[in-house]
């Protein structure tokens, strides 16, 4: 078994993801990693310090510099053939990229695996987390992407060999602009602590708090969908069936009653905290730790606290 | 500018959903069911084009038993001009819808191709690249903001760090986020004249594509029970609880 780890990447660092795909893959093979970009080196650099790396596969083009997936995927379809498993985190690149290669190799993906039992059997969540679908696959070649904060990260302190490809591929697609979520904040869907705010703060300056309280934990903000409708959020912070899909190692939910919506949102938390004036409010009542009390008491004693 | 708009009918996303004792799959009877949400972005946009000039026909397609016809109209009320059932009761994988939308697309030569990112019932999100791959389209997924500029289009789409804009000429696939816009919640007078909109219903094996499940779902069960809670009594006990699970995330 032979895996091709396809590396996800961002202004010339590796995503924490990759090391946690990696691992996963592992499970099924010897992994290849695959850097594609442009200017990319310090990454494959990067990639080939994960554990269990067996190679680290560049290709630096132009037209790989924004991963546009239609080069991605003229990249991909010639290597695919000599591997059984072309794995991706659930990421930007990877969702955008295995579908469509899938399609071309005339192939079913299975996207989003949270647990692997096999080659070509996988469990991944359905119905945003609220059912578990466990499916096998008898194809010749199994195409993945993989929800990264399901598995642990792989080690660091190997130095795999880096062979450079040489891409000829092409897009038709243009990058015109990014537009970067203001501050450090890590990202919603990948984080491993997720701090989330209710409309009980009452305002978008108040809610300032739950952003203050993510930034001393290294944590990315989420809100609820009536604290991102009452304007106090912006959308892309919004957590739940609808919004961003969370797992986070750690969920904490200040003034979060916890609306099925919501819920559906954090399935994948492994521990929840929740701080609410209602002991009565159901995410209260699924917490492993749940307080009672004046958010704005609590709050800024939490952060205090952090500081110290 | 011609658009083919796809669209689900899928469990409300405000039901709770149930796991069957069996593990066969979800409860689905007696359960109320709507368009998956993110199609009504994808419908929305397609409306605002022809409202803005930009587009002059809606064809809206759906895959699906005969009730599939509701989000059609749903879609036709909210200003769809027509819409096609593929007709099954069976589970047709994403790779099979993708090769009916591609059969559809044969037929209807859209400019555009509308999809919502995701459904919220199988959570694949993978229809609108797998189209894109079969057509050799390009693709624009999570949008949150599309504008038609010569002879192609701008779209802002929603990535891990915030948003990107791309440029993609047409004909091309693009798929729906929750910002793109506000759905309307079309008025009845609306929900009547979808009625007499035409829309074909016509049966999947019209379109020669195998659907022949490549996957086979061996059980769905419900997520793992999370503990009874643990009430603490202060701010300090919270916060010890808190650095004590810090100290285990270091420790990973």
């Amino acid at each position: 078994m032979t895996v091709l780890v396809l590396a996800e990447h961002d202004l010339g660092h590796l995503s924490p993801a990759t090391a946690r795909i990696v691992a996963a893959a592992e499970q099924l093979g010897t992994v290849d990693v695959l850097v594609a970009g442009h200017d990319v080196s310090g990454v494959a650099a990067e990639a080939s310090e994960i554990a269990g790396v067996a190679r680290v596969l560049v290709a630096d083009s132009d037209a790989l510099a924004a991963l546009a997936p239609d080069a991605l995927v003229g990249l991909l379809l010639p290597l695919s053939e000599r591997y059984t498993h072309i794995v991706a985190a659930a990421a930007a690149t990877g969702r955008d990229a295995i579908p469509r290669l899938a399609a071309k190799l005339d192939l079913m993906p299975v996207t989003d695996v949270i647990a692997i039992h096999g080659p070509g059997r996988f469990d991944r969540p359905i119905y945003a987390g609220n059912a578990i679908e466990t499916v096998s696959s008898g194809q010749p070649k199994q195409l993945l992407t993989i929800r990264a904060s399901a598995f642990r990260p792989a080690a660091t302190g190997n130095a795999a060999p880096i062979e450079p490809l040489l891409p000829t591929v092409g897009t038709v697609t243009k990058f015109l602009a990014d537009y970067r979520t203001e501050g450090d904040l890590p990202d919603l869907g990948t984080a491993q602590i997720v701090v989330a705010g209710g409309v009980s703060f009452g305002s978008a300056e108040k809610f300032a708090l739950v952003a203050d309280l993510a930034k001393a934990l290294g944590a990315a903000v989420g809100a609820t969908r009536a604290a991102v409708d009452a304007g106090y959020a912006p959308n892309d912070w919004q957590v739940g069936q609808t919004g961003k899909i969370v797992a986070p190692d750690l969920y904490i939910g200040i003034g979060v009653s916890g609306a099925l919506q919501h819920l559906a949102g954090i399935q994948g938390a492994k521990k929840i905290i929740a701080i609410n004036k209602d002991p009565e409010a159901p995410l209260m009542k699924i917490a492993d730790y749940a307080l009672v009390g004046d958010l704005f008491e609590i709050v800024p004693a939490l952060i205090e606290a952090l500081k110290r | 500018m011609k658009i083919l708009v796809a669209v689900k009918r899928v469990i409300d996303h405000a039901v709770r959903v149930r796991v069957k004792p069996d593990g066969s799959g979800v409860e689905t009877a007696n359960v109320r069911m709507s368009m998956n949400p993110f199609d009504k972005h994808a419908v929305e946009a397609a409306v605002q084009l022809v409202e803005a000039g930009a587009a002059t026909e809606i064809v809206v397609v759906s895959i699906g038993p005969k009730q599939s016809t509701d989000v059609i109209l749903t879609a036709m009320a909210m200003g769809g001009h027509r819409g096609i059932l593929i007709e099954t009761e069976a589970r047709v994988e994403t790779l099979a819808v993708a090769k009916l939308l591609r059969a559809v697309v044969a037929e209807e030569a859209p400019d555009l191709v509308l999809l919502g990112k995701q459904a919220v019932d199988d959570d694949s999100n993978q229809v609108g690249q797998m189209l894109a791959g079969l057509l050799d389209w390009p693709q624009a997924t999570f949008a949150s903001e599309i504008t038609v500029v010569d002879g192609g289009l701008e779209v802002t789409r929603e990535v891990d760090y915030g948003r990107a804009t791309v440029s993609v000429p047409l004909p091309a696939i693009v798929t729906a986020d929750l910002r793109l816009n506000e759905p309307r919640n079309a008025a009845l007078p609306m929900v009547m004249k979808a009625r007499s909109k035409p829309l074909a219903v016509r049966p999947v094996a019209e379109f020669g594509v195998d659907v022949t499940p490549r996957l086979t779902i061996e059980k769905v069960s419900p997520p793992a029970e999370r503990p009874g809670g643990k009430l603490v009594g202060s701010a300090d006990e919270l916060i010890a609880a808190l650095k004590g699970e810090l100290s285990e995330l270091e420790a990973l």
